[in-house]
């Protein structure tokens, strides 16, 4: 099936928009400016205003001169793009791809949509009356390729329904700007004379090249269908989705799960064959009150496996609440990347980080308690032993360095560290006995010190000597004091606990 | 008389298959040998594949068995594998488990507030058959819970290692081995002075077709070592010798 095109030219755009807000300006001459290099040009010009000699591009003194009582408003920056978007949102019932064309323009891909109007003149006629009846001055073309029907909705005078192979004809005897070329390029047209499409459409490509640069010649094969011409679409359609929908509403959580795995079947088989797995997937329900309930997933691996990803949206049933009933599901896999098929019934991985089973649990996890509460950590080179550590989110990231062994560090270490009261006789000697939580600890042993220097370029503070120290009983811990020795108003602290 | 040793010795190993022990050297997974130590276990073997409670009512304590326990899944992770530490309010210092053969970046931590979040993720780790281990450090656990987790690795031949941080009197449990972990004074060669390497005194207070048993244990040198005692001698308080 041939791809057909709709584009719709706004032709007084913001001054229909501003009509439709204050109607009576409908019969006054006004017109939209914009301050360009210092002075006011008129941006866009109403119908009345136009009649009486007034054109965009125009300052605004020489408007007024031409006509005295010209109402000027200033330009709302952004609002054409603005109605663009929203004009575009409401034509997505025409057509799923709409595109806005700016300045003051919106592409419809209508390929497969028009015989639900009854045939492309009918479909045409509906978005046509249907944006004037809104108030909006519009014309409309359809062709084959978008050069086509732009050309046609601008500057086209007889017919806009252009059918398939005639858009040769269809372009002759219109004007080069139709062909939307560069400014100097259309220039140096006039100048040689050529001044419809049909002087120069038969003329060698190589000569037009060279005469007018390749972007006129790119811009002809554009409309003649010899080249593709992609198109933005407003709604960009979702790669991966699947929907469901119901003969009755599903009320059960035993028919929410039969949609889920349903659904689950179909995205997976077509991931599995292209050879991709789903890293975040969500599941919508919209219900018969027009309410939408969605859940979403995540996993830390690609995966294409059913069983695994049912089971990921299993924990998150409970929280779909299907009210008087659940009509329409459907399931978008938004993140998706290349998933090594695994031959899983014969070549088990053992056990590891990269372990399948390892990864799935993970999701489960996740799934329930969230992803912020699965760490794991890696080697960072800072002495700071706060700072030794870093977080990592993925499960493959290698350690850039390795865990040092060369000083001892403890087993539990606190999150701050306690003050603890001491009895330090010497300077640069462990504490004799110290005291945390009530209870004395007198110390028989201990190493020490190993003074760890604050990093001044990431905080300020006083350094820490280090001890580690082993009571009597013979627990060991790890204290420090922070700063140099200072008598009685020495600050000790007991940072961690050793095995 | 060895035919008749042999014969009792069969017989022993018979009694506990039917009662639903198997022995670890059959899965081909790592053994620990905890030396003397592996006598008073049932097939005098570490048993690998339950789950292992320990008593650690103080912080003291607590950082004594995560020591013991972290030499005990350095060798289940010897292969490669991945394990799994559960805590609620972790104080857990990553890097110091290099020092009993973990590597850091190969342990996964999930950290909870609740002990029922917890419960629950470690029951789904202990389901998972890619893991070497799962510790958990957990306040309390009670004897309905610590069935269901008995049975899920009986499933799944993951060993559990359950670090019970309550101050509360213990209660029972279906774990296969109670075990308390406390803090020994170190011993350096010829009383030099500054800290040794760390020393237990690993008390098995219940294990599951076996006898309880305590012993002075040290861990040096990547391995266990099962102190014979020996008079004791007179500790100086020698913190005015200056080390480091």
């Amino acid at each position: 099936m041939a791809a057909r095109f709709v584009t719709i030219w706004f032709r007084h755009l913001l001054t229909d928009w501003q009509i439709r807000r204050q109607p009576e300006l409908q019969q006054t001459p006004f017109v939209f400016a914009a301050p360009v290099h210092g002075r006011m040009v008129i941006t866009a010009t109403s119908i009345p205003a136009e009649q009486q000699g007034i054109r965009t591009g125009m300052p605004v003194a020489d408007a007024k001169a031409i006509v005295p009582g010209l109402q000027v408003f200033d330009e709302p920056p952004g609002k054409g793009t603005q109605l663009l978007h929203a004009l575009g949102e409401w034509c997505i019932r025409y057509t799923p791809l709409v595109a806005v064309d700016l300045p003051d323009g919106l592409i419809l891909d209508s390929s497969g949509c028009a015989h639900l109007w009854g045939g492309e003149t009918g479909y045409l006629k509906e978005i046509i009356t249907k944006l004037r009846a809104i108030g909006y001055d519009v014309r409309g073309a359809m062709a084959d390729t978008i050069g086509t029907a732009w050309a046609v909705s601008r500057y086209g005078r007889i017919e806009p329904i252009i059918t398939s192979g005639e858009e040769a004809a269809a372009l002759m005897s219109l004007p080069p700007a139709a062909l939307r070329p560069e400014p100097a390029a259309l220039e140096r047209l006039h100048k040689l004379g050529l001044h419809q499409i049909g002087s120069f459409i038969d003329m060698p490509g190589r000569i037009l090249r060279r005469r007018f640069g390749p972007s006129l010649l790119s811009r002809l094969s554009q409309a003649l269908g010899y080249e593709m011409e992609g198109i933005q679409p407003l709604f960009p359609p979702p790669p991966y989705e699947e929907r469901l929908p119901c003969l009755e509403p599903i009320v059960t959580a035993t028919g929410i799960e039969i949609a889920i795995s349903n659904l689950l079947e179909k995205l997976c088989s077509r991931l599995q064959q292209e050879g991709k797995g789903l890293r975040t997937a969500t599941l919508k329900a919209y219900r018969i009150d027009n309410r939408m309930v969605q859940a979403t997933i995540g996993t830390n691996r690609a995966s294409h496996h059913v069983t695994h990803l049912f089971k990921l949206f299993e924990l998150k049933i409970p929280s779909i609440a299907p009210g008087p009933g659940i009509e329409l599901f459907t399931l978008e896999a938004e993140k998706t990347e290349d998933a090594a098929p695994t031959q899983e019934a014969l070549w088990t991985a053992g056990p590891g980080l990269n372990n399948p089973a390892v990864a799935e649990l993970l999701d489960r996890l996740a799934g329930k308690i969230g992803a912020g509460n699965i760490r794991r950590y890696l080697p960072e080179e800072h002495f700071w032993p706060e700072r030794s550590i870093k977080q990592t989110p993925s499960l493959e990231e290698k350690p850039v360095t390795h865990w040092r062994t060369d000083k001892p560090r403890p087993v539990q270490l606190l999150a701050t560290p306690e003050p603890v009261e001491v009895a330090a006789p010497i300077p640069d000697y462990p504490p004799m006995l110290f005291r945390y939580k009530g209870e004395l600890h007198e110390i028989r042993k201990a190493d020490g010190p190993e003074r760890i220097e604050r990093e001044w370029w990431l905080d300020g503070g006083e350094h820490r000597d280090y001890y580690t120290v082993e009571d009597k009983k013979g627990q060991r811990y790890w204290l420090f004091r922070s700063g140099h020795y200072s008598g009685q108003q020495s600050q000790w602290f007991i940072h961690g606990f050793f095995a | 008389m060895s035919g008749k040793a042999d014969i009792i010795s069969q017989l022993q190993r018979d009694i506990l298959r039917l009662q639903g022990f198997r022995s670890a050297q059959r899965d081909h997974s790592p053994v620990i040998d905890l030396g003397q130590v592996n006598s008073v276990f049932p097939d005098q073997t570490f048993p690998v594949g339950t789950i292992h409670e320990f008593l650690c009512p103080v912080t003291e304590h607590a950082a004594a068995a995560s020591g013991f326990v972290s030499a005990l899944t350095g060798t289940l992770m010897q292969y490669g594998g991945a394990c799994i530490w559960i805590s609620v309010a972790r104080t857990l210092f990553p890097p110091s488990l290099k020092t009993f053969g973990i590597e850091p970046d190969k342990v996964i931590f999930i950290d909870l507030q609740r002990t029922k979040d917890a419960l629950w993720a470690l029951e789904e780790a202990l389901k998972c058959e890619g893991l070497a281990a799962v510790v958990a450090e957990i306040p309390e656990i009670g004897f309905t819970q610590s069935r269901r987790l008995q049975l899920a690795v009986e499933q799944s031949r993951v060993t559990g290692f359950i670090l019970r941080t309550s101050s509360r009197p213990v209660s029972a449990t279906a774990c296969a081995a109670r075990w308390q972990i406390t803090s020994l004074p170190s011993g350096i060669e010829d009383n030099m002075p500054g800290v040794g390497y760390p020393r237990w005194q690993v008390e098995l207070l219940k294990v599951r077709n076996g006898r309880t048993g305590s012993w002075k244990m040290e861990w040096s040198e990547s391995r266990f070592t099962v102190l014979v005692d020996q008079p004791v001698s007179l500790n100086i308080p020698d913190h005015q010798l200056k080390t480091g």
